[in-house]
């Protein structure tokens, strides 16, 4: 029963969300308290749940960008053709995730205009970062006896690539993803700030309005995403290490 | 028939292994000895063209090893290594598959390929084809990673301290196992060993390497009789001698005519041990057993002292 208790709380935490995005109305006399003078409790300038859904497809979009950019250069970076590459394409991803998204957003909007794309640009190069580490711990920490029976088994470069390599790798890749995937979930708040269609509306229309329940119920459900995506991902990583018959990871 | 001709390597003008010639004769077990960082690991990746020679040349059965790409020739060489180097993601059939899915084998000559050598390893088919390497003990990953060795019927087997992880009880029997399924397979074997009474336990010739130079290639009992340099005698060990001239050959191999007393051995033991056997039981002769229980003949303490006696 007590190994239940954390399956059952998302469970329920994920029961909450769903109904609180379809029959928001449901949680009215909740937020109530919160507002003064008659104000609308529940966010009333747009559907929560496709707005959600548009902030889940915003990072979907910009960490499967981060995903392929970051895997491929940690790949390349660690084939002895690119290894003396390694040190720049650290230092660019290293800047990537240094350099605030609120000023790659304020940079790309004379480019790109208002909306989704500057956005997607931001959460992009902030997401880079802990896939490329990941990826690249991942590649180069792999046993030396393996990756030796490996080559001695007459496997090409390629096939120790797909076949040993990226599936060794695979836990630790993974726990990089998540940590972007939870990085860019918070930080796409901020596109609403150059009308991108997030969750970040909710709560700009709340500090506009100076409504707490409005500001509350826009973080609340980027947390419980964040909350919900990572645990989601750690049980995948964990399946992913005991098959690999690595020591699992908390 | 492995032919190295005039092999050398060298690192940033360091020569790991300086101008080695040697015949390997095809179906026997050639074992390369040496301190560690002798070259004798170096000279043994060359063979399989881990490590690319910096001259010289080695050629199978006649055909130079660099006549085809590098993971070609390894697909056609067994190879075994210490801390058996098992995949950890495939289970242990997979991971006995390697090779013949790399050849592109049909799914139904695999699988008879896989139960086939689980089963001459002494795994049941039935209760290890489908478990993950971590869930095996030491032995059996040791095992898993010879047969993955084998599985393509290579007829040489390149090892490279292939028990060097093992405890010495699983060690013994991991030797013995190897020198049955050799006799058995007929694999040309070349393995590499720090470890004297190994070396003198397996092999048909021993190649003694010393600062990358091959300094002695012969019979085990040439070595003990004749040792090129003093490193071999060292190697060999002085006080050793008799005892090594003894484990090279089998208990069968010493059977006199005539009865004896007592609890028999089998023809399979070295000297050593039958020695051994006999001081411990206080016993003059001791008769000898084939494998089906047929009485052989006799062991004695004179003839294996004899036998131990510095050869004239």
């Amino acid at each position: 029963m007590r190994v239940l208790i954390p399956y059952l709380l998302r469970l329920a935490l994920l029961v909450i969300l769903i109904a609180f995005l379809v029959v928001p109305g449901w949680f009215d006399p909740l937020l109530k308290p919160l507002v003064r003078d008659n104000a609308p409790a529940i966010y009333n300038q747009g559907s929560l749940l496709t707005l959600t859904l548009l902030h889940l497809r915003t990072v979907a979009i910009a960490t499967t960008g981060a995903i392929l950019v970051a895997v491929t250069l940690a790949i390349l970076v660690t084939r002895p053709f690119g290894a003396e590459f390694l040190p720049l394409s650290r230092s660019l991803v290293n800047i990537g995730q240094t350099f605030p998204p609120v000023a790659v957003l304020a940079l790309a909007v004379p480019i790109l205009g208002f909306g989704e794309k500057p956005t997607l640009v931001a959460l992009f190069l902030y997401g880079l970062l802990p896939i490329f580490e990941n990826t690249l711990t991942g590649l180069t920490t792999l046993p030396s006896s393996v990756m030796e029976a490996a080559r001695g088994s007459g496997m090409t470069d390629r096939q120790r690539l797909f076949k040993v390599e990226l599936p060794l790798a695979m836990p630790v890749i993974l726990a990089g993803i998540r940590l972007s995937v939870v990085i860019s979930l918070a930080t796409a708040t901020i596109g609403s700030t150059v009308a991108a269609k997030t969750l970040g509306e909710v709560i700009i229309a709340g500090l506009q309005s100076n409504n707490i329940a409005f500001v509350l119920q826009g973080g609340l459900i980027v947390g419980a995403l964040a909350v919900l995506i990572y645990d989601g991902f750690s049980a995948i990583e964990h399946v992913l290490a005991r098959r690999a018959g690595l020591p699992a990871r908390a | 028939m492995i032919e190295i001709d005039g092999i050398t390597k060298r690192y940033d003008g360091n020569t790991v292994v300086n101008n080695v010639s040697m015949m390997i004769e095809p179906r026997t077990v050639t074992v390369i000895v040496g301190t560690s960082g002798s070259g004798k690991t170096t000279l043994l990746r060359m063979i399989n063209r881990l490590v690319e020679p910096t001259s010289g040349a080695i050629r199978l059965d006649g055909e130079d090893n660099r006549s085809m790409p590098g993971f070609e020739l390894r697909r056609r060489i067994g190879y075994a290594i210490q801390g058996h180097g098992l995949f950890p993601h495939r289970t242990v059939a997979q991971n006995i598959a390697t090779v013949p899915v790399l050849l592109g084998w049909d799914r139904a000559r695999i699988d008879a390929k896989v139960a086939e050598l689980l089963t001459l390893f002494q795994l049941d088919p039935a209760a290890f084809a489908n478990r993950f390497p971590h869930e095996l003990s030491g032995g059996q990953q040791q095992r898993v990673g010879v047969a993955r060795a084998l599985a393509a019927e290579p007829k040489v087997l390149l090892m490279d301290e292939p028990f060097g992880a093992l405890d010495p009880i699983i060690r013994a029997k991991a030797q013995a196992d190897l020198l049955a399924i050799q006799s058995l397979l007929g694999t040309t074997i070349v393995l590499v060993t720090h470890d004297m009474d190994e070396a003198f336990h397996l092999a048909h010739k021993i190649a003694v390497m010393d600062k990358g130079a091959l300094v002695q290639y012969g019979k085990p009992a040439e070595l003990v009789k004749d040792p090129a340099t003093e490193f071999v005698q060292t190697l060999i060990g002085t006080s050793e001698r008799p005892f090594r001239l003894l484990s090279i050959e089998t208990a069968g191999d010493a059977v006199e005519p005539g009865p004896a007393d007592g609890k028999p051995l089998a023809e399979t033991i070295s000297q050593r041990d039958a020695l051994s056997e006999l001081l411990w039981s206080g016993r003059a002769a001791v008769p000898v057993v084939a494998a089906d229980g047929t009485v052989l003949g006799k062991v004695t303490l004179e003839g294996l002292t004899r036998r131990a006696a510095k050869p004239q």
